[in-house]
């Protein structure tokens, strides 16, 4: 589970753009949202692109998105749950 | 017969290198635009996350805008008025590609947004809070007569106070921003010829 | 005092028809261009849009000169009655305006190292020169408001005296860049779209080309704009402002200029492109405005959001509204779906009209508002 999340630091990172952030910059239970790395919607449709791209999850709900990216503690969970790649 | 209005200020970015009414501000070396647009941003000490987001033109054109807009255009209704040539062609090229193969199709929305070229403008109505009156033009090349007929008439019609103009071309890393400001007050006057002058300098 | 500028020939060529009357025809037997399609993107995976049929766009289209594409032969369709019927020679005087998001976007699958294909100022210079313009083509690109902008810069033209007609054609066509980018964005529905309902979930796509003379000349004068606004939310660059603030200022910019009160507005053309975000700010920024009560319909139902078209054909819809005393429905709407009032159209009726406002919003937070008045 560590190096899975370890991995989605990295690439949220890099899909998401976020320059001038590091992966140790960015702690398994802080908010991705709102006031924690400050993403936003379109933030939120790419890592549902990701999670297909490279887990093979199709969200068929992108409502629940909200739930599963809250954090990388929660990302690593769900991906772990559900992947299929 | 309506007052003259004025070139307040103009600033152009092009071949590694920025331009502040003439003078040369800012030159880097850089092996693409991507890396001498954030040296640029470096230099002019903005700090925008968000602008690592953008695309190309978007990059560009907020670069030019940081040059010229100040505190207080935010206050004063600027108008926004760009034009271009190649559209967003640019990031639609890219966007293509991400949809060409079957095998590997996952569109990114983050691309997709920038397939409009009116985004850039957007991105400084954002950076800069401006609600104002906005347009995007395409033009086959900088259409002086167009766009100065439509700024003054947005400033004579009171439908802004000023307005910041942009030609903000963009495509495979061949780039030219000319942006300027016009207002009702100054010591250029806004005219084809003034127009032309300062975009080819 | 500003000299009135008027639309004076209006023309339309959509999955309803390739007339303004015949488009009419179908909205009042509520018949929708919208349908479930199976080829029209490589994935073959069916969905909704309201697309032009292209058999009978052949059969209407007969101009062998050179090769035209199928939103080409629309846009031309569209636009040369209109300029034909005016009677108007195209000297310096007059311009064209194209409003387009994508134009030949497709261009780009043949080969997309090339971009000149896809060029938008090609485009629309290739039709200046077949219809015969003199002066160089203006081209609006500006998300989905492309179409009744350029209403507004066409109008904002001849009042500043830069010309004395301007003919505006505006057109897109559905396509895989847009579908795949849309579904992208999750905003595409599975059904045929419910603008300002409860269950709405997205758009359906939709192409159509429209045409319009805008001119200081009054004779065959169908109406008069009265005032305009184009004014960014300063929010986010996809989704709306939740206050609604870009297209209230738009509303308010257009009312001042007009020297109107909310109560003389007859009906609104509104977007409604039936996604849970672009609504529910509608209602905000109408409500806001005053302009709750006023009948109000998104004709999305019908065309499906035909992007850059859309302002522009909408307009022209909106025309024969006031013209013909008659509101149409907004169909696909069934139960109220936003938090604030706005009065939806449920049916087809009469009503005497003679001012109306038409709305569009787009991606990069822009709108535009613009007000016009039947003549007499």
């Amino acid at each position: 589970m560590e190096a899975l999340k370890q991995e989605l630091k990295v690439k949220i990172i890099e899909v998401l753009n976020l320059e001038d952030v590091s992966a140790a910059d960015i702690n398994d239970n802080d908010a991705l949202f709102g006031d924690g790395l400050g993403l936003d919607s379109i933030d939120a449709l790419e890592l549902i692109v990701m999670l297909d791209k490279d887990y093979g999850i199709k969200l068929t709900d992108p409502k629940e998105g909200k739930n599963i990216f809250a954090s990388i503690n929660t990302m690593a969970d769900y991906i772990t749950a559900n992947r299929t790649k | 017969m309506q007052n003259d209005n004025y070139i307040t200020a103009t600033c152009r970015i092009h071949n590694n290198e920025m331009f502040v009414d003439g003078q040369s501000i800012f030159k880097t070396q850089a092996a693409d635009f991507a890396e001498f647009s954030k040296k640029a941003y470096q230099h002019l000490g903005i700090s925008y996350p968000k602008f690592f987001k953008m695309d190309n033109l978007s990059k560009l054109a907020f670069l030019g805008a940081e040059l010229l807009l100040k505190p207080e255009h935010h206050q004063s209704n600027t108008a926004l008025v760009f034009a271009n040539k190649s559209s967003s062609l640019d990031t639609d090229v890219k966007y293509q590609q991400s949809i060409a193969d079957k095998g590997n199709y996952f569109p990114s929305p983050a691309v997709f947004v920038y397939t409009l070229p009116n985004i850039c403008v957007g991105e400084i109505s954002i950076r800069h809070q401006l609600k104002s009156e906005n347009s995007f033009f395409i033009f086959d090349a900088f259409n002086a007569n167009l766009m100065c007929s439509y700024a003054n008439l947005l400033i004579d019609t009171q439908k802004a106070h000023a307005v910041l103009c942009g030609w903000i071309e963009y495509f495979n890393e061949d780039y030219r921003a000319f942006l300027y400001l016009v207002s009702p007050n100054g010591n250029t006057i806004h005219n084809k010829q003034s127009l032309e002058t300062a975009y080819n300098q | 005092m500003s000299k009135p500028v008027y639309i004076a020939q209006t023309n339309c060529i959509t999955p309803l028809g390739f007339d303004v009357d015949g488009n009419i025809e179908q909205i009042l037997a509520k018949v929708s261009g919208i349908a479930l399609h199976q080829n029209l993107t490589k994935s073959g995976i069916p969905f909704y849009a309201a697309v032009v049929d292209e058999h009978r766009l052949n059969q209407a289209f007969q101009d062998a000169r050179m090769h035209f594409t199928k939103l080409e032969k629309m846009l031309l369709l569209a636009l040369q009655p209109v300029v034909t019927e005016s009677g108007i020679v195209l000297n310096e005087e007059v311009a064209l305006i194209f409003s387009t998001t994508k134009g030949n976007v497709e261009k780009l699958e043949e080969n997309y190292t090339n971009i000149e294909p896809a060029l938008l100022s090609g485009l629309a210079q290739k039709m200046a020169d077949v219809v015969g313009f003199k002066t160089q083509p203006i081209v609006i690109s500006n998300a989905c408001v492309s179409g009744i902008m350029a209403v507004s810069v066409a109008k904002r033209l001849i009042q500043a005296e830069v010309y004395k007609h301007v003919f505006i054609v505006a057109g897109d066509a559905v396509t895989e860049f847009v579908v795949s980018g849309f579904n992208s964005f999750q905003a595409m529905s599975d059904a045929p779209c419910k603008p300002y309902s409860k269950n709405r979930s997205g758009v359906t796509l939709g192409e159509a080309a429209a045409a319009v003379l805008v001119t200081s000349d009054p004779t065959n004068a169908k109406v008069k704009i009265l005032g305009d606004g184009s004014i960014n939310d300063a929010n986010h660059i996809s989704g709306p402002s939740r206050t609604g603030e870009g297209l209230f200022r738009s509303v308010a910019s257009a009312m001042k200029e007009a020297k109107m009160i909310p109560e003389q507005i007859d009906y609104i053309s509104a977007h409604g492109t039936a996604t849970p975000f672009n609504d529910e700010m509608e209602s905000i920024a109408f409500s806001r405005s005053g302009l709750s009560a006023a009948p109000l319909n998104s004709l999305k139902g019908f065309y499906g959001h035909t992007l850059g078209a859309s302002g522009l054909l909408e307009t022209v819809i909106g025309i024969e509204s006031v013209l013909r005393n008659q509101l149409f429905v907004s169909l696909g709407y069934d139960e109220l779906g936003v938090s604030e009032p706005i009065n939806i159209i449920e049916e087809n009726r009469y009503k005497p009209l003679i001012r109306f406002l038409k709305t569009a919003s787009g991606f990069g937070g822009c709108n535009t508002a613009v007000i016009f008045e039947k003549m007499n």
